[in-house]
């Protein structure tokens, strides 16, 4: 009696389930939204400048996204997961400066990218420390080394960018493949489709949705939340320290005081991108979307030629315009 | 009840769905001044979905709400509340930083002259109107500190202060103790000589005819019928709303000689529990009785890894084992259902699949190259466990926190079913659902035990479930082990005489 009443359910709701089900779930997809958006955008901005819709302003486009691309994506990992790491703009300082340090050492560039690496993996393994071992809040913890690491990053070189010329570390921040397509921008792809399939098919993403979601279940599931939560910092301090030398690399300069604000431009990108600040909910592929937007803005009112102050106007409301109508998308599902 | 008399709400052919899917279907209900109407149905049945849109927290798709023969076409929360309908629901929508007399006065404070609150009056008003209904509280307690039945009496008296006339009440007894509940069917009655109509939402079956006047089950978003309490049995009833007979399961006899699957031996947590020893094997269900405090839930805590003892040894198949974090246990096979499920079972965010399959992944079971999740298995999986648990469901990618409480907690035995472990802790496995779902959740124990050859240890206060479905009980009091008993010689009298004993001295 009972298994008739499951298939007489089954039935009753299969219809339902069937029809353009991968239809639905591909326009509930929140970077198909956000897209649709982003193209508009273009289309207006295209109308307003010839210069707006070419390839070359395009691939400019993905190239000034790349740097907070890079940080937004590990920034994904981080708020997903139902923290926040605010520090991304220290360690991205502090890995551009560990990286020009070994360079003016004459280390090959293989060794320097590894150098740089490697300090915003251990940035992001002492923030881990913090929030999981000692169980403060991610807010303080990241606060504090957001602090402490710009202090380090200004004291290892006393306050003074290192400047250096190394041709092949160049190519990293100003390389072009086929003369055409930018470095940065074909690593932020690679960045997207590594961490996408992390988050869909692996373990350490599968995790990281459920601490988010409910960190006692989590817990309780026998998810192990010391190991998972460093992963998840060490993630985030990795390829801040990435988009550190791809940055130092553009400028061929390492500079200590570079990347002030830009935890918030990665915050941004990624609540643009519909991910829940409180955790478990969200898809970094629209976060990439969200980066984009945010460059977009840049650089489309200047081509436009509207006053640069206005870009932070316009980007603050954007942030609260996206959040909104991903709410109403919500509530539009649930009721 | 008068017939004649004009009723003070009807809901007319009420329609909702969710995702497309019906959950209230052409949904009759009404309710006449002075009456206790009875809302009856299992998890899922459409009862709390009729009460959200009749206090508007819902949109109807399709329907009429009549109050006092007037048409409502109200949108916001606020709108029903002004036409008289309060809700009490299970968890209370209360501020417990704030006072008992902020809280009657939530957002219409007395005011002075000057527009500031007026504490002097609004004390004296909240005192009036607790004597109103006989209590003494003093409205400048903390809600917090309050115990669940006065809590219970503060939003009464906060509906009543709103003028409500309709008044629905979610599972009022569920945390009450017997003495409460008849202060409350009291209460009940000198509200309804006062004409308010009052809609009653209850699992009990046993207290529906202390305190109703009809009743109306509720089947899969269908009205079965409206019944006056005097003229229906509770059987047939139990058969509206589950659309049977309830198929009481019973325990097979326990297999003999099974080889032991768990051994503790002097478990100490200071404080919590001492010295606390017992084995149990493989096929067998070992309950743990006792009252709240007794240790027994920290016992159970303890050995799953959520704290570490302070002293004691654990032994899994014979081995010796430290399980210093629930992701041992978990390797080592045990499951752990707990008591709260919303608070540490489910991902609420996260749908009914990743739910279930999260013990797997962590366990490290079921990846595909040792690395990846495998996820066409999590899919075959969870359609196959949510097909057997009977998870009422249109599919298993519904996010957990549109299920209702029974099917919930099918989801988190699900969870360790499809993780394979071998020794599942329960505590309080049928607390909050429904007696449909509280049967499957029994027959899936005794399945799960006699069956597949697992063990289970069973924490329960409700002590016909533990008489049911235990091969032994262990008695738990202050902390300590005080007795065992077998089956045969088991009687509610018996373990509870045994869970009053005091060892001082």
């Amino acid at each position: 009696m009972t298994e008739m009443l499951q298939n007489e359910q089954l039935s009753k709701s299969s219809p339902i389930r069937r029809s353009h089900h991968w239809l639905r779930e591909f326009q509930q997809h929140p970077a198909v939204s956000l897209t649709a958006i982003l193209l508009l955008m273009w289309l207006i901005l295209s109308r307003l400048s010839p210069y707006f819709f070419t390839l070359g302003n395009v691939l400019e486009i993905t190239l000034q996204a790349a740097v907070v691309a890079m940080i937004a994506a590990g920034e994904t990992f981080v708020i997903l997961s139902g923290g926040i790491d605010l520090s991304v703009g220290s360690i991205f300082a502090m890995s551009a400066m560990a990286a020009g340090l070994v360079m003016q050492a004459q280390m090959p560039v293989p060794v320097v990218l590894a150098a740089g690496l490697l300090t915003g993996a251990l940035c992001g393994f002492a923030n881990g420390l913090g929030v999981s071992k000692l169980q403060l809040p991610p807010f303080i913890v990241t606060l504090g080394s957001m602090s402490i690491l710009r202090g380090f990053a200004l004291l290892v070189n006393k306050g003074i960018p290192i400047f250096g010329a190394n041709p092949d570390f160049a190519f990293l921040g100003q390389g072009r493949v086929f003369d055409l397509l930018p470095v940065p921008s074909l690593i932020v792809l690679g960045v997207y489709i590594l961490c996408w399939f992390i988050l869909r098919q692996t373990p350490f993403g599968r995790f990281t949705y459920a601490i988010g979601s409910n960190p006692e279940a989590a817990r309780l599931a026998g998810v192990g939340m010391v190991r998972q939560t460093i992963g998840i910092y060490v993630l985030c301090g990795t390829l801040a320290g990435l988009a550190g030398m791809t940055e130092a690399s553009r400028l061929s300069s390492a500079q200590p005081a570079g990347g002030v604000g830009l935890e918030l431009d990665a915050i941004g990108a990624v609540v643009i991108g519909g991910t829940s600040l409180f955790g478990g909910e969200g898809n970094i592929l629209a976060t990439l979307v969200g980066a984009l937007l945010i460059a977009t803005i840049r650089n489309g009112l200047n081509i436009v030629g509207i006053e640069a102050f206005w870009q932070n106007v316009v980007t603050g409301f954007i942030i609260v315009l996206a959040v909104y109508l991903d709410r109403l998308r919500r509530v539009h599902r649930a009721a | 009840m008068d017939e004649k008399r004009v009723p003070l709400l009807e809901m007319r052919n009420i329609r909702k769905s969710f995702f497309g899917i019906p959950v209230l279907q052409d949904v009759n209900f009404d309710l006449y001044p002075g009456e206790v109407h009875i809302l009856l149905g299992e998890n899922g049945a459409g009862k709390s979905t009729l009460m959200k849109i009749l206090s508007a927290a819902y949109r109807l798709d399709a329907g009429q709400i009549i109050i006092d023969g007037q048409e409502q076409h109200y949108r916001v929360p606020a709108d029903a509340q002004k036409a008289g309908i309060s809700t009490i629901y299970q968890h209370f929508n209360q501020c417990p930083h704030l006072t008992v007399a902020e809280n009657i006065f939530l957002g219409r404070p007395p005011r002075t002259r000057f527009g500031l609150i007026n504490w002097q009056k609004m004390n004296h008003d909240a005192r009036v109107a607790l004597s109103n209904v006989s209590t003494n509280l003093d409205p400048r307690m903390r809600i917090g500190t309050l115990s669940v039945a006065s809590r219970q009496v503060v939003e009464i008296v906060s509906a009543i202060s709103r003028r409500t006339r309709i008044l629905v009440m979610d599972e009022p007894t569920a945390a009450l103790s017997e003495q409460e509940v008849q202060r409350l069917f009291e209460l009940i009655h000198s509200l309804t000589e006062r004409g308010v109509g009052i809609i009653y939402i209850s699992h009990r079956l046993e207290e529906l005819q202390s305190v109703g006047d009809r009743v109306t089950v509720l089947r899969d978003g269908r009205n079965m019928g409206t019944h006056k309490i005097a003229e229906v049995g509770l059987d047939s009833l139990v058969r509206l709303m589950i659309g049977r007979d309830l198929h009481q399961t019973h325990l097979t006899p326990l297999p003999a000689d099974t080889p032991e699957t768990l051994r503790v031996e002097k478990l100490t947590r200071r404080g919590q529990f001492e010295s606390v020893s017992f084995s149990v094997r493989r096929g067998e269900i070992v309950g743990i009785s006792g009252l709240m405090g007794s240790g027994r839930t920290e016992l159970a805590q303890s050995i799953f890894g959520v704290h570490v003892p302070d002293s004691g040894e654990i032994y899994v198949r014979g081995q010796r084992v430290n399980i210093r974090i629930p992701g041992d246990a978990v390797k080592l096979g045990i499951g752990f259902l707990t008591e709260d499920r919303l608070g540490d079972g489910l991902g609420a965010s996260m749908s009914i699949r990743e739910n279930m399959s999260l013990p797997m992944w962590a366990s490290g079971q079921g990846y595909a190259y040792g690395l990846f999740l495998n996820r066409r298995k999590e899919r075959q999986l969870s359609d196959d466990y949510g097909r057997r648990l009977n998870v009422r469901a249109a599919t298993m990618s519904l996010p957990v926190r549109y299920l209702s409480g029974g099917n919930q907690q099918k989801v988190v035995l699900a969870k360790w079913l499809i993780a394979r472990c071998s020794i599942l802790i329960v505590d309080e496995p049928t607390a909050g659902i429904d007696i449909g779902a509280k049967e499957e959740v029994h027959r899936l124990l005794i399945h799960f035990a006699r069956q597949e050859g697992g063990t289970v240890i069973m924490i329960s206060s409700d002590l016909p479930e533990v008489l049911k479905l235990s091969d032994r009980i262990l008695v738990m009091a202050e902390g300590r082990l005080v007795k065992e008993l077998q089956r045969i010689e088991a009687t509610e009298e018996i373990v509870m005489g045994h869970s009053l004993q005091t060892i001082r001295g």
